[in-house]
């Protein structure tokens, strides 16, 4: 399978008063086809915005973002425009990413009117199709977004970034905001939606057993850094770097015996405008060496497709 | 003192609204020994909170109505007390956390004097004295006690809301009612701050009923566990009972449908339909439209709760007479 | 077809298309204004006052232009129930016809002050930056001019004619509409919507008229009730001070302007035109405050 996305060096910069946000810092990796790439961290760390940028729906600093081949952070307004065609995205709070003023239906088929594809009665069959297929009866067509429920709307989102029939979507924490058993009907949704229609994920998440539960792949942030990325199941077999360790048994789990440790960490993530040198990663680190606040240990491959960047892990 | 601390029997609350009459907690009973901590746990609409407020006799009054139900706290029913005796007790005898602590605390007055503004008003402390407490309190918390002159943007959210709990501790209260304390945090802060909560309770054994939608969170911190749907509560019983040996098909369905991250491969199942209109609540069992194990009883008839050693379960599955299965 | 919802739904290969009916935001907002009394009062007497212009020549029971010399300066009688003013033309149809240039002023005013206005300040707000900042500082420019004056000035400039008072009354109304409307397209730019439609493809110009402008109606509908009322108190003024409507139109601004110098023997000159204009302001502001508290919770749950 090839690679649909390689991102090369992307950096994000945002200017603020007091010198420059490093949201998203020299970060690379690759969506094969057909395959979901988990990227998870906390608030902060840069996850949502390589997913926008990915997109472009915000400019990166600097980088590559090849997307089949093409890099498409220095394309054109033409080619861009064409190319929202082929990438989406889904996004995370299902009351404020659709219009109140406006019908589901017209906001699903809003796309299709863009591009200019079919008549208005052949787009209104095709949403019809599309609400179909998310699960939502085309009787809802005219209904507004503040009459259904969250799990609903989020629905509607989703059925929005498929009417173009893209390739790719950027799933910015889709379930995050609703409630746990509808989290799990739109899960579900998702995986069905992405074998009948060929599609490639990346999934930003701060939750990671839902990360798990639908990723190939996963890859970890913290400041605006990958720490660690490796194939889904691995990272939680073998988890190397000690973020993603402290990550790991910090989730609470239903079960009245844990398999996991404790790993606790101290102390809170550093500003994002004044990174720590070297591994930003030492000022929580118990694993901490001289080498870590001087040298940033690169991504290297430990094999196996299991990259770390941390200098204790050999 | 005997008996439970905290008694809330038959509790029914409604909101009246233009649309219609909100039946936000129907017959909702639990109790609550000192020092044991009880998790309230369901999703969005259950009425939890709604419970929470009426313990702490906040509930906003129009439109909201305390239409019947008694809450013994330490024998005597808070639903008789005036907003004068109410006074007394909340922040002193029992605390509320809430879940933003971007909103919770004032942000013009310093973090040390609104921990103490509770030791000054219910323990007659004098601002002296009441200053040093404070500091003692954000020691307590883990936050270095000089920086009590400080205000509350000066503090990251884990920070905040442990200022926050320090504020909840300050008089030593009987009970903590804590609702969502850390939906609003990162996992590795949520970690922390359940880490202290669970240390501060064995110290000053305080009482809590830990409000979440998260039952890995209520297996970190809670002895018993409360299930509530539709404001009802649908199953109670010990951590162990619910987590070893759940019942109510709602219960089941939440375990089954959180991914499992110990398991190599997890199927999630999803609990089909929506959540139920809370001006249109189903006749019958209020989970019957969406249980996979519906009868024709659950339409109509509400079922009554089955004992079986402290494991309660409202569901005709397990009803007296019913099939009851052990 | 079960997905998961739990609900069984109809193919959509059936030839009926059956929608769910919906229920519009601005339902909910009728439902609150319609409770507060006030405002129901204004809004009544806007309604009344359009209807009164519009249905004018069925209403006056005379010519309001027509002269009677001989019945000049005759008080409130049966025959002429408010009156005739100093030419002997019946004070009650005077009024009535002044209700349409008040109306008619009042709605061209605030539509070119709205309409220019309103996309002047979501361009600003949308866009930020040096263009925001070019076009709010026109706006201060044009703000720091006393309405009247400015008024007077174009007036003065282009001449007196009805179209060149409503041109007046509307530019000075401009800048209170680009700064509402800004106001409120910054805080709609914000929305993740607005990402999502730019993450489908839409041009800045479809959202700023598909998605951003929909969005501020709120405060532009509020600003234009007021509006109405500030452009038709400003059209009275400027009648009053000779600039805006000429005699012989019957205009209540210049019906009280001529009306000035019988305030000794015939106070009813100036009295029922004033309390036209009173009246009509005071209910459209009532109504515009009516409007802007239902408008208030926004219109989302």
């Amino acid at each position: 399978m090839a690679d649909l996305i390689k991102v090369e060096n992307l950096v994000k910069y945002f200017p603020v008063a007091a010198g420059n946000v490093h949201a998203v810092d020299d970060v690379s990796f690759a969506i094969r086809e057909g395959e979901t790439l988990g990227l998870v961290g906390e608030s902060g760390c840069g996850k949502s915005t390589t997913g926008r940028l990915l997109i472009r729906l915000i400019e990166a600093t600097s980088g590559r973002i090849l997307y089949r081949g093409r890099d498409i952070a220095s394309a054109d307004k033409k080619t861009l425009h064409d190319m929202r065609k082929e990438m989406q995205i889904i996004f995370q709070d299902p009351f404020s990413s659709l219009d109140p003023r406006k019908s589901i239906g017209e906001t699903i088929g809003k796309p299709l009117e863009i591009f200019g594809m079919g008549s208005k009665r052949e787009r209104e069959e095709m949403v019809d199709a599309l609400m179909e297929k998310v699960g939502l009866s085309p009787r809802l067509f005219y209904k507004y977004p503040h009459e259904l429920d969250g799990g609903r709307r989020q629905r509607v989102g989703i059925a929005r970034a498929l009417s173009l029939s893209p390739s790719f979507i950027v799933c910015d924490e889709p379930v995050s905001a609703l409630d746990v058993s509808i989290q799990a009907q739109i899960l579900n949704l998702l995986k069905e939606l992405q074998e009948t229609m060929k599609l490639t994920y990346l999934f930003v998440s701060h939750d990671l057993s839902v990360v798990k539960h639908i990723s190939n792949r996963i890859a970890v942030m913290y400041l605006g850094k990958i720490v660690e990325s490796s194939p889904s199941l691995e990272l939680f077999s073998n988890t190397l770097h000690p973020y993603s360790q402290a990550l790991l048994a910090a989730v609470p789990i239903p079960k009245l015996n844990r398999k996991r440790e404790r790993f606790i960490l101290s102390g809170g993530v550093p500003s994002p405008i004044n990174p720590p040198s070297g591994c930003r990663f030492h000022t929580r680190c118990p694993w901490k060496m001289d080498i870590c606040s001087q040298e940033e240990p690169p991504l290297t491959d430990r094999g196996g497709g299991h990259f770390v960047a941390c200098h204790k892990v050999k | 003192m005997n008996g439970p601390l905290l008694e809330v029997a038959d509790l029914n609350v409604i909101y009246k609204t233009y649309e219609g009459t909100v039946a936000a907690v129907n017959g909702v009973e639990f109790s609550l020994e000192a020092g044991r901590t009880l998790g309230l746990v369901g999703e969005s609409g259950a009425g939890k909170t709604t419970t929470a407020l009426s313990i702490m006799g906040l509930v906003p009054s129009p439109p909201g109505i305390i239409t019947s139900g008694s809450v013994n706290f330490a024998g005597k029913n808070l639903l008789s007390f005036s907003e004068k005796e109410m006074k007394k007790i909340r922040g002193n005898h029992i605390s509320m956390i809430f879940q933003d602590p971007m909103t919770s605390l004032n942000p013009v007055v310093t973090v040390g004097i609104q921990i103490s503004e509770a030791l000054v008003a219910h323990q007659n402390l004098s601002e002296a004295e009441a200053e040093k407490k404070a500091m003692e309190m954000l020691e307590k918390v883990q936050i270095p006690g000089q920086r009590y002159r400080e205000y509350p943007h000066e503090f990251s959210g884990g920070m905040r809301q442990r200022v926050v709990i320090a504020m909840a501790l300050a008089c030593n209260p009987g009970l903590i009612i804590a609702d969502e304390p850390t939906t609003a945090l990162d996992v590795t802060i949520q970690a922390q701050v359940l880490d202290l909560m669970r240390s501060l309770k064995e110290e000053f054994s305080t009482a809590m009923i830990m409000i979440t939608h998260d039952l890995g969170v209520v297996g970190e911190v809670c002895d018993h566990v409360a299930v509530m749907y539709a404001g009802r509560i649908v199953e109670t019983g010990s951590l162990e009972q619910i987590f070893g040996n759940a019942r109510h098909p709602y219960t089941l369905g939440l375990f089954r449908c959180i991914p499992d991250i110990e398991e190599e491969t997890s199927k999630i199942r999803p609990i089909e339909g929506l959540m139920p209109d809370p001006l249109d609540l189903p006749s019958g069992c209020p989970f019957h439209p969406r249980c996979p194990q519906c009868m024709d009883v659950c339409r109509t008839v509400v079922p009554g709760v089955l004992d079986d050693g402290g494991h309660r379960v409202m569901c005709h599955l397990y009803g007296k007479g019913g099939a009851a299965r052990g | 077809m079960n997905n998961g919802n739990g609900t069984l739904f109809a193919p959509s290969s059936v030839q009926t298309k059956e929608r769910e009916k919906r229920r519009s935001p601005w339902w909910e907002v009728w439902r609150r204004l319609r409770r507060n009394k006030a405002a129901v009062v204004g809004m009544s007497v806007v309604i009344l006052l359009v209807v009164v212009a519009v249905l004018a020549p069925v209403l006056a029971p005379y010519d309001p232009n027509q002269t009677n010399i001989k019945m000049r300066l005759q008080g409130p009688s049966s025959e002429h129930p408010l009156g005739t003013d100093n030419f002997g033309r019946d004070m009650l149809s005077r009024i009535i016809y002044g209700s349409r240039i008040s109306l008619y002023v009042g709605f061209v005013a605030v539509g070119i002050g709205a309409v220019f206005g309103g996309i002047l300040g979501a361009i600003g707000g949308y866009y930020g930056g040096r263009l925001d900042n070019f076009i709010m500082r026109c706006m201060d420019v044009l703000l720091a001019i006393p309405q009247i004056i400015l008024a007077i000035a174009i007036v003065g400039a282009l001449g007196t004619s009805l179209l060149n008072l409503m041109i007046a009354v509307g530019i000075s109304q401009l800048p209170r509409y680009a700064r509402v409307v800004r106001a409120s397209a910054l805080t709609v730019r914000g929305q993740e919507y607005v990402e999502a439609a730019r993450a489908v493809g839409a041009s800045d110009a479809r959202i700023i008229l598909e998605n951003i402008l929909p969005n501020c109606m709120a405060p532009i509908i509020v600003q234009s009730t007021l509006g109405v009322a500030q452009a038709i108190l400003s059209a009275a003024a400027l009648s009053f001070l000779g600039l805006g409507i000429q005699p012989p139109t019957a205009e209540w601004g210049s019906m009280l302007s001529s009306g000035r110098q019988f305030l000794r023997n015939a106070p009813y000159l100036t009295f029922f035109p004033g309390l036209a204009i009173s009246v009509v302001v005071l209910a459209l502001n009532i109504f515009g405050d009516g409007l802007r508290d239902s408008l208030d919770p926004k219109l989302r749950q």
